[in-house]
């Protein structure tokens, strides 16, 4: 199953230096090409529901039911990554791995009134196309036969997606607010035994307040591997 | 008559390449520090303190007492200069991160207004374990505050300015939370009532005593032999320091101790996320100073463990 794909990766480093330096050993690599296939078959299929269930209905309304369970898995999924194996840093990619979690259970799971907005569809949208983007690019960057349109998407289409899904986020965060005020979910008062107090609408503002130092930050850092990468490539071809 | 050979040293900036500073007729005895001193002269506002000068660009970093002669570079030595930023003294570094905690739990203690409801203004607790809580958390401030000034020796001489602005922001905000909630006109008391408070409190003490002693002994450890001593710490006649027997570093052991007692003491759960973090960062330091001490000395003692005897 995984022989021919290990079989092209031998040759490839035939030439190269020894295993060592190469970083994940030929198990660990095949591990990886697996999680990486699956993944981006998952979220196909979530691409693939959203757009039958659109044509089908004819209407954004509600799509969010059609693909929530493949989302969640999916999505939680997504928390493998952060053991560090995956070639990107681990702060970076924990922090969105935390994040993307965080609103797909935290508050869209957990606040219902939430789940028919627009926003929701919005930030669903752009989590499907950047992750089967991603998780196409480790896989062929993996196998050694990245196609160029893949990592020009790839470093490419954030530009746009990146802006799309935060809107999304923050717009559904936002239409949370009065259902959790108003429930008062996952919030403690006092007085209690253990003298402790937690206000999950203010911390939901504060999440909102945390994306503009962060989200800028992220953007930048994403924008200057593209110039790392992209404008590498050009000074091979004019050479 | 002597044939000193004298050097120069030219230093680069150590992004840009351009040359920053060229010394001649430098003492082939000279170290960096007091080359650092003559780069100094010429640019006012990099104090030696932010000097950060290398023989590569990407190298290892040069000590202050490196002698010039001692060194692989020509009669002409070319050094690498970055600017550390602005720098601050270690006493400063630790009047600030602890007189801070200090003010702000007696804010809160005194209920200062704004902080509560306008009606609970500078009211009191009618329970004894906030005015105990009080005095252990500004006891332990103080005591800290005596070692910074009196006891301790600092080796390296100061901290980017960065460093202390994060670590003040986290000591002082975490010191605001813990102290919000057992000031709050809604605290409750400990389930266990005058035992539980009676006992933590006894431990506390006791771990407050451990922790002066340990620091004490490694002072005097470092006045014994001077800044390149090369010994380890012992047990003393003192009790407290038996457990050197035990641990690497049962400064941080007592420490931990501490918390989780005024934890206990208050039963307050942000203390007690508190001596978590806390606890996780000593391991981290312990660990690293266990790793140093027993690669230094061959004959360092294989029963002791970083931190927590016979476990971690």
């Amino acid at each position: 199953m995984s022989a021919p794909a290990m079989g092209t990766t031998k040759t490839a480093h035939s030439d190269v230096a020894p295993k060592k330096k190469r970083g994940p050993g030929a198990l660990a690599t095949a591990y990886l090409v697996i999680y990486n296939v699956v993944m981006t078959a998952g979220w196909l299929v979530i691409a693939v529901g959203l757009v039958r269930a659109y044509l089908a209905r004819g209407s954004y309304h509600g799509l969010y039911y059609t693909i929530e369970k493949p989302l969640k898995f999916f999505q939680t999924g997504a928390l493998l990554e952060v053991s560090g194996i995956v070639p990107s840093s681990v702060v970076l990619t924990g922090f969105q791995v935390l994040s993307r979690v965080f609103l797909t259970w935290a508050v869209t799971h957990s606040v219902r009134e939430v789940q028919n907005e627009d926003s929701v569809l919005l930030f669903v949208s752009a989590w499907t196309i950047t992750e089967i983007i991603r998780y196409s690019f480790y896989t062929f960057s993996l196998l050694n036969h990245l196609p160029y349109l893949i990592k020009w998407a790839r470093y490419t289409f954030f530009l746009v997606l990146y802006p799309m899904g935060v809107t999304g986020e923050l717009l559904t965060v936002y239409a949370a607010l009065p259902y959790v005020q108003k429930t008062g979910l996952y919030s403690v008062t006092l007085p209690n035994k253990y003298n402790f107090s937690f206000d999950y609408h203010t911390f939901l503002i504060l999440t909102m307040v945390s994306y503009i130092p962060l989200f800028p930050q992220l953007y930048f850092h994403m924008m200057r591997q593209r110039k790392k990468v992209l404008c590498h490539v050009e000074e091979y071809k004019t050479e | 008559m002597s044939r000193t050979t004298f050097f120069e040293v030219e230093v680069l900036d150590g992004r840009t390449r351009q040359q920053l500073c060229f010394l001649d007729k430098v003492e082939p005895h000279a170290t960096i520090g007091e080359i650092k001193s003559l780069f100094h002269k010429s640019y006012q506002q990099l104090y030696p303190a932010r000097q950060d000068l290398k023989l590569h660009p990407k190298g290892k970093s040069l000590r202050d007492d490196d002698v010039l002669q001692n060194l692989p570079v020509g009669t002409t030595a070319t050094l690498y200069f970055r600017d550390l930023g602005p720098q601050v003294g270690w006493t400063m570094v630790f009047l600030a991160e602890y007189f801070g905690p200090l003010f702000i739990y007696l804010l809160f203690y005194f209920r200062a207004p704004y902080i509560y409801s306008h009606q609970d203004a500078f009211t009191s607790s009618p329970h004894s374990v906030v005015t105990l809580a009080c005095a252990c958390h500004t006891c332990h401030y103080i005591k800290r505050l005596i070692e910074t000034i009196f006891v301790h020796r600092f080796s390296h001489g100061t901290m980017p300015l960065r460093t202390i602005v994060r670590n003040c922001v986290y000591y002082w905000a975490f010191s605001a939370w813990l102290a919000f909630y057992i000031n709050h006109p809604l605290y409750t008391p400990p389930s266990y009532g005058d035992m539980q408070v009676n006992y933590a409190l006894a431990i506390f003490v006791l771990c407050e005593l451990g922790n002066f002693s340990i620091h004490v002994a490694l002072n005097n450890l470092k006045a014994e032999g001077g800044p390149k001593c090369r010994k380890f710490p012992h047990p003393t006649k003192n009790p407290f320091t038996w457990l050197f027997f035990f641990v690497s570093c049962p400064n941080y052991t007592y420490e931990v101790g501490a918390w989780a007692s005024f934890s206990v003491m208050t039963q307050c759960l942000p203390v007690a996320l508190f001596t978590f973090l806390a606890f996780i960062q000593m391991t981290i330091w312990a660990k690293g100073k266990h790793k140093t001490y027993s690669r230094e000395f061959k004959d360092y003692p294989h029963l002791r463990m970083p931190i927590i005897p016979l476990l971690l």
